[in-house]
Protein backbone atom coordinates (compact mmCIF):
# COMPACT_ATOMS: atom_id res chain seq x y z
CA UNK A 1 0.00 0.00 0.00
CA UNK A 2 1.54 3.37 -0.94
CA UNK A 3 2.05 5.54 2.08
CA UNK A 4 0.22 8.85 1.93
CA UNK A 5 2.56 11.33 3.63
CA UNK A 6 -0.02 14.06 3.58
CA UNK A 7 -2.85 12.14 5.18
CA UNK A 8 -2.31 13.79 8.56
CA UNK A 9 -1.47 17.25 7.24
CA UNK A 10 -5.15 18.18 7.35
CA UNK A 11 -6.62 19.36 10.64
CA UNK A 12 -9.65 17.09 10.17
CA UNK A 13 -7.51 13.93 10.22
CA UNK A 14 -4.82 15.19 12.58
CA UNK A 15 -7.25 16.27 15.29
CA UNK A 16 -8.32 12.71 16.27
CA UNK A 17 -4.77 11.38 15.84
CA UNK A 18 -3.43 14.06 18.19
CA UNK A 19 -6.21 13.21 20.62
CA UNK A 20 -5.13 9.56 20.67
CA UNK A 21 -1.43 10.45 21.07
CA UNK A 22 -1.76 12.97 23.89
CA UNK A 23 -2.53 10.48 26.74
CA UNK A 24 0.43 8.32 25.75
CA UNK A 25 2.85 11.23 25.80
CA UNK A 26 1.47 12.61 29.06
CA UNK A 27 1.64 9.11 30.54
CA UNK A 28 5.22 8.57 29.40
CA UNK A 29 6.18 12.01 30.70
CA UNK A 30 4.62 11.29 34.11
CA UNK A 31 6.26 7.85 34.38
CA UNK A 32 9.69 9.16 33.39
CA UNK A 33 9.33 12.12 35.77
CA UNK A 34 8.70 9.74 38.67
CA UNK A 35 11.68 7.56 37.74
CA UNK A 36 13.90 10.54 37.00
CA UNK A 37 13.02 12.36 40.19
CA UNK A 38 13.56 9.20 42.22
CA UNK A 39 17.03 8.82 40.72
CA UNK A 40 17.73 12.54 41.06
CA UNK A 41 16.44 13.15 44.56
CA UNK A 42 16.91 9.77 46.25
CA UNK A 43 19.30 7.48 44.42
CA UNK A 44 21.92 9.99 43.27
CA UNK A 45 24.56 10.77 45.92
CA UNK A 46 25.17 14.23 47.30
CA UNK A 47 27.79 16.14 45.35
CA UNK A 48 30.97 16.62 47.35
CA UNK A 49 31.44 20.20 46.13
CA UNK A 50 27.96 21.62 45.67
CA UNK A 51 26.07 19.63 48.28
CA UNK A 52 22.42 18.98 47.55
CA UNK A 53 22.03 22.23 45.61
CA UNK A 54 23.22 20.52 42.44
CA UNK A 55 20.02 18.43 42.34
CA UNK A 56 18.22 21.26 40.59
CA UNK A 57 20.06 20.27 37.41
CA UNK A 58 17.51 17.48 37.02
CA UNK A 59 14.97 20.20 36.22
CA UNK A 60 17.28 22.93 34.98
CA UNK A 61 19.24 21.12 32.29
CA UNK A 62 16.24 19.43 30.60
CA UNK A 63 14.39 22.76 30.56
CA UNK A 64 17.39 24.54 29.05
CA UNK A 65 17.84 21.87 26.38
CA UNK A 66 14.16 21.91 25.52
CA UNK A 67 14.04 25.71 25.37
CA UNK A 68 16.60 25.73 22.56
CA UNK A 69 15.36 22.58 20.85
CA UNK A 70 11.75 23.82 20.78
CA UNK A 71 12.79 27.06 19.10
CA UNK A 72 14.43 25.09 16.30
CA UNK A 73 11.37 22.82 16.01
CA UNK A 74 9.11 25.88 15.89
CA UNK A 75 11.30 27.44 13.19
CA UNK A 76 11.15 24.20 11.17
CA UNK A 77 7.34 24.18 11.29
CA UNK A 78 7.38 27.87 10.34
CA UNK A 79 9.63 27.13 7.36
CA UNK A 80 7.29 24.35 6.26
CA UNK A 81 4.32 26.67 6.64
CA UNK A 82 5.98 29.44 4.63
CA UNK A 83 7.35 27.11 1.99
CA UNK A 84 4.36 24.87 1.38
CA UNK A 85 1.62 27.15 2.69
CA UNK A 86 0.32 24.36 4.92
CA UNK A 87 -2.13 25.39 7.60
CA UNK A 88 -1.28 22.72 10.12
CA UNK A 89 2.46 23.51 10.15
CA UNK A 90 1.72 27.10 11.13
CA UNK A 91 -0.65 25.91 13.85
CA UNK A 92 2.09 23.63 15.20
CA UNK A 93 4.51 26.56 15.28
CA UNK A 94 1.91 28.62 17.13
CA UNK A 95 1.29 25.79 19.60
CA UNK A 96 4.97 25.23 20.40
CA UNK A 97 5.83 28.87 21.20
CA UNK A 98 4.24 29.07 24.70
CA UNK A 99 5.75 25.74 25.77
CA UNK A 100 9.15 26.94 24.59
CA UNK A 101 8.76 30.19 26.48
CA UNK A 102 7.79 28.30 29.65
CA UNK A 103 10.83 26.01 29.33
CA UNK A 104 13.08 29.05 28.88
CA UNK A 105 11.57 30.68 31.95
CA UNK A 106 11.99 27.50 34.02
CA UNK A 107 15.62 27.23 32.94
CA UNK A 108 16.29 30.84 33.97
CA UNK A 109 14.39 30.58 37.25
CA UNK A 110 15.95 27.31 38.40
CA UNK A 111 19.33 28.62 37.26
CA UNK A 112 18.91 31.61 39.55
CA UNK A 113 18.00 29.34 42.46
CA UNK A 114 21.00 27.16 41.79
CA UNK A 115 23.27 30.18 41.44
CA UNK A 116 22.36 31.65 44.82
CA UNK A 117 23.88 28.87 47.01
CA UNK A 118 26.59 27.90 44.51
CA UNK A 119 27.82 31.20 43.11
CA UNK A 120 26.44 33.43 45.85
CA UNK A 121 24.28 35.39 43.42
CA UNK A 122 20.91 34.97 41.74
CA UNK A 123 22.04 36.50 38.49
CA UNK A 124 25.38 36.85 36.74
CA UNK A 125 25.98 38.06 33.23
CA UNK A 126 27.20 34.64 32.24
CA UNK A 127 27.14 33.81 28.53
CA UNK A 128 24.62 31.00 28.81
CA UNK A 129 22.28 32.92 31.11
CA UNK A 130 22.40 36.02 28.94
CA UNK A 131 21.68 34.15 25.73
CA UNK A 132 18.89 32.23 27.46
CA UNK A 133 17.39 35.57 28.52
CA UNK A 134 17.54 36.81 24.95
CA UNK A 135 15.94 33.56 23.82
CA UNK A 136 13.07 34.30 26.20
CA UNK A 137 12.69 37.74 24.59
CA UNK A 138 12.60 36.10 21.15
CA UNK A 139 9.82 33.73 22.27
CA UNK A 140 7.86 36.59 23.85
CA UNK A 141 8.30 38.66 20.69
CA UNK A 142 6.79 35.90 18.57
CA UNK A 143 3.87 35.43 20.97
CA UNK A 144 3.28 39.20 21.13
CA UNK A 145 3.38 39.54 17.34
CA UNK A 146 0.88 36.69 17.08
CA UNK A 147 -1.46 38.42 19.52
CA UNK A 148 -1.20 41.77 17.75
CA UNK A 149 -2.40 40.43 14.38
CA UNK A 150 -6.09 39.64 14.07
CA UNK A 151 -5.97 37.70 10.82
CA UNK A 152 -4.56 34.26 11.71
CA UNK A 153 -3.16 33.63 8.22
CA UNK A 154 -1.22 36.88 8.27
CA UNK A 155 -0.09 36.13 11.82
CA UNK A 156 1.15 32.69 10.68
CA UNK A 157 3.35 34.10 7.98
CA UNK A 158 4.56 37.12 9.97
CA UNK A 159 5.54 34.88 12.91
CA UNK A 160 7.17 32.49 10.44
CA UNK A 161 9.39 35.22 9.02
CA UNK A 162 10.24 36.35 12.55
CA UNK A 163 11.00 32.81 13.76
CA UNK A 164 13.30 32.17 10.80
CA UNK A 165 15.07 35.50 11.31
CA UNK A 166 15.50 34.52 14.94
CA UNK A 167 16.85 31.06 14.20
CA UNK A 168 19.53 32.54 11.93
CA UNK A 169 20.39 34.97 14.71
CA UNK A 170 20.51 32.56 17.63
CA UNK A 171 24.01 31.19 16.93
CA UNK A 172 25.26 34.73 16.26
CA UNK A 173 23.72 35.95 19.52
CA UNK A 174 25.13 32.98 21.40
CA UNK A 175 28.69 33.49 20.17
CA UNK A 176 28.59 37.25 20.56
CA UNK A 177 27.46 36.91 24.16
CA UNK A 178 30.01 34.17 24.75
CA UNK A 179 32.93 36.26 23.50
CA UNK A 180 31.69 39.33 25.28
CA UNK A 181 31.55 37.29 28.47
CA UNK A 182 35.07 35.89 28.11
CA UNK A 183 36.36 39.45 27.81
CA UNK A 184 34.47 40.62 30.88
CA UNK A 185 34.77 37.55 33.06
CA UNK A 186 33.88 38.54 36.60
CA UNK A 187 35.94 37.27 39.50
CA UNK A 188 33.23 36.04 41.87
CA UNK A 189 31.73 33.48 39.54
CA UNK A 190 33.58 30.41 38.38
CA UNK A 191 32.16 28.89 35.25
CA UNK A 192 34.36 25.84 35.04
CA UNK A 193 32.28 22.80 34.32
CA UNK A 194 31.46 20.49 37.17
CA UNK A 195 33.88 17.56 37.37
CA UNK A 196 32.91 14.61 35.22
CA UNK A 197 29.43 13.70 36.23
CA UNK A 198 28.68 10.42 37.96
CA UNK A 199 26.87 7.94 35.72
CA UNK A 200 23.78 7.87 37.91
CA UNK A 201 23.43 11.65 37.77
CA UNK A 202 23.72 11.56 34.00
CA UNK A 203 21.09 8.82 33.81
CA UNK A 204 18.69 10.83 35.94
CA UNK A 205 19.25 13.91 33.82
CA UNK A 206 18.67 12.05 30.56
CA UNK A 207 15.49 10.46 31.88
CA UNK A 208 14.24 13.86 33.02
CA UNK A 209 15.10 15.27 29.58
CA UNK A 210 12.94 12.66 27.92
CA UNK A 211 10.18 13.43 30.42
CA UNK A 212 10.39 17.14 29.57
CA UNK A 213 10.45 16.31 25.87
CA UNK A 214 7.36 14.09 26.04
CA UNK A 215 5.60 16.67 28.18
CA UNK A 216 6.36 19.34 25.56
CA UNK A 217 4.97 17.13 22.80
CA UNK A 218 1.81 16.42 24.77
CA UNK A 219 1.31 20.06 25.75
CA UNK A 220 1.90 21.28 22.18
CA UNK A 221 -0.50 18.71 20.79
CA UNK A 222 -3.19 19.69 23.29
CA UNK A 223 -2.71 23.31 22.36
CA UNK A 224 -2.74 22.61 18.63
CA UNK A 225 -6.05 20.78 19.03
CA UNK A 226 -7.56 23.88 20.61
CA UNK A 227 -6.10 26.05 17.87
CA UNK A 228 -7.49 23.74 15.18
CA UNK A 229 -11.01 23.84 16.59
CA UNK A 230 -10.80 27.59 17.12
CA UNK A 231 -9.59 28.37 13.60
CA UNK A 232 -11.77 25.86 11.77
CA UNK A 233 -14.90 26.42 13.83
CA UNK A 234 -16.88 27.00 10.64
CA UNK A 235 -15.78 23.72 9.09
CA UNK A 236 -18.06 20.71 8.93
CA UNK A 237 -15.66 18.33 10.68
CA UNK A 238 -15.58 20.53 13.78
CA UNK A 239 -19.38 20.56 13.96
CA UNK A 240 -19.40 16.76 13.87
CA UNK A 241 -16.99 16.39 16.81
CA UNK A 242 -18.52 14.70 19.82
CA UNK A 243 -17.09 17.24 22.27
CA UNK A 244 -18.37 20.16 20.16
CA UNK A 245 -21.89 18.75 19.77
CA UNK A 246 -22.22 18.01 23.47
CA UNK A 247 -20.91 21.40 24.52
CA UNK B 1 -0.49 37.62 -3.21
CA UNK B 2 -0.85 35.49 -6.30
CA UNK B 3 -1.64 38.47 -8.52
CA UNK B 4 1.32 40.39 -7.21
CA UNK B 5 3.82 37.62 -7.75
CA UNK B 6 2.38 36.88 -11.19
CA UNK B 7 2.92 40.44 -12.39
CA UNK B 8 6.32 40.63 -10.75
CA UNK B 9 7.66 37.50 -12.42
CA UNK B 10 5.87 37.54 -15.77
CA UNK B 11 8.19 39.65 -18.00
CA UNK B 12 11.39 37.74 -18.69
CA UNK B 13 13.53 40.62 -19.98
CA UNK B 14 11.53 43.48 -18.61
CA UNK B 15 11.50 45.60 -15.45
CA UNK B 16 11.80 42.44 -13.34
CA UNK B 17 15.50 42.31 -14.24
CA UNK B 18 16.06 46.00 -13.65
CA UNK B 19 17.44 45.76 -10.15
CA UNK B 20 19.73 48.79 -10.06
CA UNK B 21 17.29 51.28 -11.56
CA UNK B 22 14.74 50.12 -9.00
CA UNK B 23 17.20 50.53 -6.11
CA UNK B 24 18.25 53.97 -7.34
CA UNK B 25 14.66 55.07 -7.84
CA UNK B 26 13.69 54.02 -4.30
CA UNK B 27 16.77 55.68 -2.79
CA UNK B 28 16.12 58.90 -4.68
CA UNK B 29 12.46 59.02 -3.82
CA UNK B 30 12.91 58.36 -0.10
CA UNK B 31 15.82 60.79 0.13
CA UNK B 32 13.72 63.51 -1.52
CA UNK B 33 10.85 62.82 0.87
CA UNK B 34 13.15 62.85 3.89
CA UNK B 35 14.89 66.07 2.86
CA UNK B 36 11.51 67.78 2.48
CA UNK B 37 10.80 67.14 6.16
CA UNK B 38 14.17 68.10 7.57
CA UNK B 39 12.66 69.05 10.92
CA UNK B 40 11.70 65.43 11.50
CA UNK B 41 15.24 64.29 10.80
CA UNK B 42 16.57 66.96 13.13
CA UNK B 43 14.30 65.81 15.94
CA UNK B 44 15.54 62.24 15.59
CA UNK B 45 19.14 63.37 15.73
CA UNK B 46 18.35 65.49 18.78
CA UNK B 47 16.84 62.45 20.46
CA UNK B 48 20.17 60.66 20.02
CA UNK B 49 22.08 63.63 21.42
CA UNK B 50 19.77 64.03 24.40
CA UNK B 51 19.79 60.34 25.37
CA UNK B 52 23.58 60.38 25.22
CA UNK B 53 23.66 63.52 27.38
CA UNK B 54 21.42 62.08 30.08
CA UNK B 55 23.75 59.31 31.24
CA UNK B 56 26.46 61.47 32.82
CA UNK B 57 23.72 63.29 34.73
CA UNK B 58 22.28 59.99 35.94
CA UNK B 59 25.61 58.48 36.95
CA UNK B 60 28.75 60.52 37.40
CA UNK B 61 30.81 63.15 35.57
CA UNK B 62 33.99 61.32 36.63
CA UNK B 63 36.14 61.11 33.48
CA UNK B 64 37.48 57.57 33.87
CA UNK B 65 34.03 56.11 34.42
CA UNK B 66 32.61 58.15 31.54
CA UNK B 67 35.30 56.86 29.21
CA UNK B 68 34.51 53.30 30.33
CA UNK B 69 30.79 53.45 29.72
CA UNK B 70 30.79 56.03 26.94
CA UNK B 71 31.01 53.63 23.98
CA UNK B 72 28.22 51.47 25.39
CA UNK B 73 25.99 54.44 26.09
CA UNK B 74 26.52 55.87 22.61
CA UNK B 75 25.74 52.48 21.07
CA UNK B 76 22.56 52.09 23.12
CA UNK B 77 21.54 55.60 22.10
CA UNK B 78 22.22 54.69 18.44
CA UNK B 79 20.06 51.56 18.84
CA UNK B 80 17.21 53.55 20.33
CA UNK B 81 17.49 56.28 17.70
CA UNK B 82 17.34 53.62 14.99
CA UNK B 83 14.33 52.00 16.67
CA UNK B 84 12.55 55.33 16.91
CA UNK B 85 13.05 56.08 13.22
CA UNK B 86 12.03 52.65 11.92
CA UNK B 87 8.27 53.31 11.61
CA UNK B 88 9.13 56.01 9.03
CA UNK B 89 10.52 53.33 6.75
CA UNK B 90 7.19 51.86 5.63
CA UNK B 91 4.35 53.25 7.76
CA UNK B 92 3.81 56.47 5.81
CA UNK B 93 3.75 54.68 2.48
CA UNK B 94 1.52 52.01 3.95
CA UNK B 95 -1.01 54.53 5.26
CA UNK B 96 -1.51 56.36 1.94
CA UNK B 97 -1.44 53.25 -0.25
CA UNK B 98 1.91 53.97 -1.91
CA UNK B 99 3.41 50.80 -0.52
CA UNK B 100 0.73 48.77 -2.26
CA UNK B 101 1.53 50.46 -5.57
CA UNK B 102 5.23 49.81 -4.98
CA UNK B 103 4.52 46.12 -4.39
CA UNK B 104 2.32 45.97 -7.50
CA UNK B 105 4.98 47.51 -9.74
CA UNK B 106 6.78 45.14 -12.12
CA UNK B 107 10.13 46.00 -10.56
CA UNK B 108 11.46 43.47 -8.05
CA UNK B 109 10.15 44.31 -4.59
CA UNK B 110 13.44 43.25 -3.00
CA UNK B 111 15.26 45.95 -4.97
CA UNK B 112 12.71 48.60 -4.04
CA UNK B 113 12.83 47.62 -0.37
CA UNK B 114 16.65 47.63 -0.49
CA UNK B 115 16.55 51.16 -1.86
CA UNK B 116 14.26 52.24 0.96
CA UNK B 117 16.63 50.70 3.50
CA UNK B 118 19.61 52.50 1.97
CA UNK B 119 17.75 55.81 2.10
CA UNK B 120 16.73 55.11 5.70
CA UNK B 121 20.34 54.55 6.68
CA UNK B 122 21.53 57.66 4.84
CA UNK B 123 18.98 59.84 6.64
CA UNK B 124 19.06 58.28 10.12
CA UNK B 125 22.16 56.09 10.49
CA UNK B 126 24.72 58.33 8.84
CA UNK B 127 23.91 61.40 11.00
CA UNK B 128 24.36 59.22 14.08
CA UNK B 129 27.79 58.17 12.80
CA UNK B 130 28.78 61.75 12.02
CA UNK B 131 27.71 63.01 15.45
CA UNK B 132 29.44 60.20 17.34
CA UNK B 133 32.91 61.84 17.55
CA UNK B 134 31.35 64.96 19.05
CA UNK B 135 29.41 63.01 21.66
CA UNK B 136 32.43 60.80 22.28
CA UNK B 137 34.38 63.91 23.30
CA UNK B 138 31.75 64.53 25.98
CA UNK B 139 32.56 61.07 27.28
CA UNK B 140 36.29 61.82 27.49
CA UNK B 141 37.21 59.35 24.75
CA UNK B 142 40.62 59.91 23.22
CA UNK B 143 41.57 60.02 19.55
CA UNK B 144 41.96 56.31 18.87
CA UNK B 145 38.78 55.36 20.70
CA UNK B 146 36.88 58.05 18.80
CA UNK B 147 38.14 56.72 15.48
CA UNK B 148 37.22 53.15 16.35
CA UNK B 149 33.80 54.21 17.67
CA UNK B 150 33.03 56.05 14.45
CA UNK B 151 34.27 53.18 12.30
CA UNK B 152 32.22 50.66 14.30
CA UNK B 153 29.10 52.81 13.99
CA UNK B 154 29.75 53.20 10.28
CA UNK B 155 29.75 49.41 9.84
CA UNK B 156 27.11 48.67 12.46
CA UNK B 157 24.32 51.17 11.82
CA UNK B 158 23.52 49.74 8.35
CA UNK B 159 22.89 46.39 10.09
CA UNK B 160 20.43 48.17 12.37
CA UNK B 161 18.55 49.56 9.36
CA UNK B 162 18.57 46.18 7.59
CA UNK B 163 17.33 44.14 10.56
CA UNK B 164 14.97 46.90 11.58
CA UNK B 165 13.32 46.88 8.16
CA UNK B 166 12.14 43.31 8.81
CA UNK B 167 10.54 44.34 12.09
CA UNK B 168 9.09 47.53 10.64
CA UNK B 169 7.43 45.57 7.84
CA UNK B 170 6.14 42.86 10.18
CA UNK B 171 4.47 45.37 12.48
CA UNK B 172 2.86 47.48 9.75
CA UNK B 173 -0.59 48.64 10.77
CA UNK B 174 -0.69 46.73 14.06
CA UNK B 175 -1.90 47.89 17.45
CA UNK B 176 0.88 49.33 19.65
CA UNK B 177 3.30 48.67 16.83
CA UNK B 178 5.99 50.89 18.35
CA UNK B 179 6.55 48.93 21.53
CA UNK B 180 5.99 45.65 19.67
CA UNK B 181 8.74 46.67 17.27
CA UNK B 182 11.09 47.19 20.22
CA UNK B 183 10.32 43.72 21.56
CA UNK B 184 10.89 42.11 18.16
CA UNK B 185 14.00 43.97 17.08
CA UNK B 186 16.07 44.85 20.15
CA UNK B 187 17.00 41.20 20.91
CA UNK B 188 18.21 40.86 17.32
CA UNK B 189 20.35 43.99 17.76
CA UNK B 190 22.30 42.40 20.63
CA UNK B 191 25.26 41.11 18.57
CA UNK B 192 25.68 44.50 16.87
CA UNK B 193 25.70 46.18 20.27
CA UNK B 194 28.23 43.73 21.69
CA UNK B 195 30.66 43.85 18.78
CA UNK B 196 30.23 47.59 18.27
CA UNK B 197 30.80 48.61 21.86
CA UNK B 198 33.34 45.81 22.22
CA UNK B 199 35.46 47.27 19.41
CA UNK B 200 35.97 50.51 21.34
CA UNK B 201 36.52 48.63 24.57
CA UNK B 202 39.15 46.42 22.91
CA UNK B 203 40.90 49.43 21.38
CA UNK B 204 40.99 51.18 24.76
CA UNK B 205 42.42 48.15 26.54
CA UNK B 206 45.11 47.70 23.89
CA UNK B 207 43.74 44.49 22.37
CA UNK B 208 43.07 46.12 19.02
CA UNK B 209 39.63 46.58 17.49
CA UNK B 210 40.32 44.44 14.41
CA UNK B 211 38.47 41.32 15.51
CA UNK B 212 35.32 43.16 16.55
CA UNK B 213 35.27 45.31 13.43
CA UNK B 214 35.75 42.22 11.26
CA UNK B 215 32.84 40.49 12.98
CA UNK B 216 30.69 43.58 12.49
CA UNK B 217 31.67 43.57 8.82
CA UNK B 218 30.75 39.90 8.52
CA UNK B 219 27.41 40.66 10.16
CA UNK B 220 26.84 43.47 7.69
CA UNK B 221 27.49 41.13 4.75
CA UNK B 222 25.10 38.49 6.11
CA UNK B 223 22.44 41.12 6.78
CA UNK B 224 22.92 42.61 3.31
CA UNK B 225 22.31 39.23 1.71
CA UNK B 226 19.40 38.08 3.85
CA UNK B 227 17.53 41.01 5.35
CA UNK B 228 16.16 42.64 2.16
CA UNK B 229 14.52 39.35 1.17
CA UNK B 230 12.98 38.87 4.61
CA UNK B 231 11.82 42.50 4.65
CA UNK B 232 10.27 42.18 1.18
CA UNK B 233 8.48 38.99 2.26
CA UNK B 234 7.23 40.79 5.35
CA UNK B 235 5.96 43.69 3.23
CA UNK B 236 3.98 41.27 1.08
CA UNK B 237 2.55 39.64 4.19
CA UNK B 238 1.50 43.01 5.56
CA UNK B 239 -0.23 43.96 2.31
CA UNK B 240 -2.33 40.81 1.97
Amino acid sequence: MPLNWFRYSSPATFYPLAGRMIPWFYGAAALLTVIGLYIGLVAAPTDFQQGDAYRIIFIHVPAAWLSMFLYVVMACWSALALGFNTRLSAMMAQAIAPTGAVMTFIALWTGAFWGRPTWGTYWAWDARMTSELILLFLYLGIIALRNAIDDPRRADRACGVLALTGVVNIPIIYFSVHWWNTLHQGSSVSLTKAPAMAAIMLTGMLIMSFAAWFYSIAASLSRVRTIMVDRERGAAWVGELKEVRNA
Amino acid sequence: MSIVSATATAPVHGPADAVWPAVCWAVGRDLTLALRSRAELGVQLLFYVIVASLFPLATTPERNLLATMGPGVLWVAALLASLLSLPRLFAGDHADGTLEQIALSPYPLVALVSGKIVAHWLTTGLPVVLFAPLLGLQYALDGEALTVLTAALLIGTPILSLLGAIGAALTLGLRASGSLLALLILPLYVPVLIFGAGAVEAARSGLGAGANLSLLGAGLLVALVGAPFAAAAAVRIALD
